[in-house]
């Protein structure tokens, strides 16, 4: 079981050193995929072995890393997104880039870390680490606003996170004060009823808001819109998918100190702030967006406020949402920026006003790309619809109706701006005179068909948006153990 | 070290370290940021070095020459290399002028002892109650990347917000598990690398760059 721990690590940094040696050869562009299936097949024997629950969690490196259910799930959920990222990538021809695949190798590598690690520091440094990595593949294009989208992220999200140290920092102050100095996660939890309640309290709100910037929560998401717009497709959608989604998890480790040492309300009533503020901006900006690729990235916000709300709310119902959320999230983000870049290719351009009638021109890039946002928007039978409608319903039986009715506007709101900028795309009629091209590739002739090997992965991630809820329920035991290792129990 | 030694070496290393901090606010000229840059990353170092003896932990005077080495030395002679290649020596018009920025120094100490009350309460390590001066630090350096227009100069903001935190660190808990200060040291190291090299292609790509000019991302 230990082996398990180290292969998420060990195979992506090994495969990225090769991807780097090499970096022109055309055997390199498939390590990525392969660094992704190593990370989804540790996370899924993980998930086998903890469950059902009870038994011993399987630990390494003098208990820095350990792969309880929790982190089995999280580790399944970056594998899977990745793999449909990293595929669908590798259908679209490209000359081979080693540099590209070892930074997104590493990168994997760093997330992996993220959620194996036992201790907060090490969480911490991993995260701190994705920012590293991804910078690079931010400013890959190296134009103007690449870079510009580049700088405001490492700058933005340096900072960010650095608070967050210094909150985890003074966590540390409260344990050696308690007697028992540590950043373990499971000791912190053993030791939360004795920690001082006023330097906890400081060190939590800290910790929450500098990994609720990682994690692109409003009022500190600026620079994410930027970011996730101006990155490579497949980078766009293992950022937008689930490299948010492990920064949530930071704050879902921190939420099961936190209610032991200050009891539920205190994050709560933070949580609920940073969600229903993300919703707003989401809603305010998706309704006057004109660049597709930046609509993505509001969606991501909306998503990450709904799901903030969910660990606010907390209970089985809720955390359980969240949980089958990341995933659905995860997978339908990461095949809607792959869609994206491939309407990109195609047109020329990324914004909504250049591209009419895509479903009677293209239905091969207009048909994913509109049953793509009906799942991101939340119709059945996706698992985000599920989800959403658990989430609410478990804040309505918390106490919390008015919150949830103002929660319910903002995503109709949403909901709107987003079918209303999808719909000018895909439907009416198409254009006599195309737009004028940008990119000089498509200028010539019209780009031929996607053909079955293309569409797979698109196919692929939407079944398992559907499946997802389903398989929470088949595989139920399994998220119960993950939920169960945030001390929350039906 | 005796009891008095201890005292006075912490009380210079904090005074050195505040006084560094105010005085980036002060001064528009990006060589004098790097200097005081380099004497408050000694500060720190002499900070780390008094507590590992005072505690007699070998592991904290390892640390402190790891901190001299890259925070004393390192890291302001890369930024020094930056500002000779660009020729940018001078900070031209910061959002606030000196006074205000001296005045906003001095708030944000007053705040910075309000917020860690519970810190210094707790009395965890030896010098618990110069925490304040690391959270000062950490104001000061927002307060230098919101209001600087440089690249260089949002660099130095950056690590004058990390030696606040490091300051806090040693003091309340001589400091975290060597693991996560080696790696967090390495961290800071790659950010500033990264920094370097963004802004490097940035000017290649257009000239001299005026940070507060990057707007053509927005809604």
């Amino acid at each position: 079981m230990t082996a398990l721990l180290w292969l998420p690590l060990v195979v992506p940094t090994l495969l990225g050193a090769a991807a780097a040696s090499r970096r022109s050869a055309t055997w390199t562009r498939p390590l990525g995929l392969a660094a992704a299936l190593a990370i989804l097949v540790s996370g899924l024997a993980l998930l086998a072995g903890v469950t059902p629950t009870g038994g011993t969690v399987p630990t390494a490196a003098g208990d820095l890393l350990r792969g309880d259910a929790l982190t089995a799930y999280l580790l399944v959920t970056i594998g899977a997104v990745a793999t449909v990222a990293l595929w669908a990538d590798l259908v679209t021809p490209a000359p081979p880039d080693g540099w590209f695949t070892a930074l997104v190798c590493a990168f994997l590598a760093s997330m992996s870390l993220a959620v194996l690690a036992d201790n907060l520091g090490v969480l911490w440094v991993a995260i701190e680490a994705t920012t590293i990595t991804t910078a690079f593949l931010v400013g890959y294009r190296s134009g103007r606003r690449s870079l510009e989208a580049a700088w405001k992220y490492v700058v933005l999200g340096s900072v960010g996170v650095a608070i967050a140290f210094l909150g985890i920092v003074i966590l540390y102050a409260a344990t050696r004060a308690a007697g028992h100095p540590t950043l373990s996660l499971v000791e912190l939890v053993a030791l939360a009823g004795r920690l001082d309640p006023a330097v906890t309290r400081l060190g939590i709100a800290l910790a929450t808001l500098g990994f609720a910037t990682k994690a692109g929560l409003a009022p500190m998401h600026s620079w994410l819109p930027d970011a996730h717009s101006q990155a490579p497709a497949p980078v766009s959608g293992l950022m937008s998918g689930v490299l948010l989604s492990v920064a949530l998890y930071a704050v879902l480790r921190l939420r099961s100190i936190s209610d032991l040492a200050l009891g539920p309300g205190f994050l709560r009533g933070v949580l609920l702030v940073l969600g229903v503020l993300s919703l707003t901006v989401a809603a305010a900006l998706t309704l006057t967006q004109r660049d597709y690729k930046r609509l993505l990235a509001y969606s991501s916000i909306e998503h990450m406020g709904l799901m903030a709300i969910g660990v606010a709310i907390g209970g089985w119902l809720a955390t359980t949402a969240v949980l089958v959320h990341m995933l659905g999230h995860g997978l339908v983000k990461s095949a809607m920026f792959v869609q994206a870049g491939r309407i990109l290719r195609a047109e020329g351009s990324s914004s909504v006003a250049d591209v009419v009638g895509l479903s009677a021109r293209r239905p091969d890039l207009g048909g994913p790309w509109l049953v793509g946002t009906a799942a991101l928007l939340g119709f059945p039978p996706f698992a985000l619809f599920f989800t959403e409608v658990a989430i609410v319903i478990a804040g309505w039986s918390a106490g919390l109706a008015p919150v949830m009715l103002l929660v319910l506007a903002l995503l109709l709101l949403t909901f709107v701006g987003i079918s209303r900028q999808v719909l000018a795309m895909t439907l009416g009629p198409a254009r006599a005179e195309p737009p004028a091209p940008q990119i000089e590739a498509s200028a010539e002739q019209p780009a031929p068909r996607l053909g079955l090997r293309a569409q797979a992965p698109m196919v692929a991630a939407l079944t398992a948006a559907v499946l997802a809820g389903a398989l929470a329920l088949q595989t139920g035991g399994a998220l119960a153990a993950a939920v169960a290792g945030l001390g929350v129990t039906p | 070290m005796t009891e008095s030694l201890f005292a006075q070496t912490v009380a210079t290393a904090t005074g050195l370290l505040m006084l560094t901090a105010v005085l980036q606010v002060w001064r528009r000229s990006t060589d004098a940021s790097t200097k005081l840059l380099a004497i408050q990353g000694a500060a720190l170092a002499l900070l780390v070095g008094a507590i590992g003896l005072a505690e007699g932990h070998a592991e904290l005077v390892l640390i402190a020459f790891v901190v001299l080495a890259f925070k004393a030395v390192a890291l302001p002679w890369a930024l020094a290399r930056t500002i000779e290649r660009s020729g940018i020596h001078r900070e031209d018009s910061p959002a606030v002028n000196p006074v205000s920025g001296l005045l906003a120094a001095a708030g944000l100490a007053t705040l910075a002892y309000a917020v860690s009350r519970p810190l210094v309460a707790l009395d965890t390590g030896p010098a618990a109650h110069a925490v304040p001066a690391g959270l000062t630090l950490v104001l000061v350096g927002f307060l230098v990347l919101l209001t600087r227009h440089r690249a260089v100069s949002q660099v130095i903001g950056f690590l004058v917000i990390d030696n606040g935190i490091a300051t806090v660190a040693f003091l309340t808990a001589g400091g975290v598990p060597l693991v996560v200060e080696l790696g967090v040291l390495l961290d800071v190291v790659l950010v500033v690398f990264i920094l370097r090299i963004l802004s490097a292609r940035l000017e290649l790509a257009h000239g001299e760059v005026d940070l507060h000019d990057l707007r053509e991302l927005h809604d």
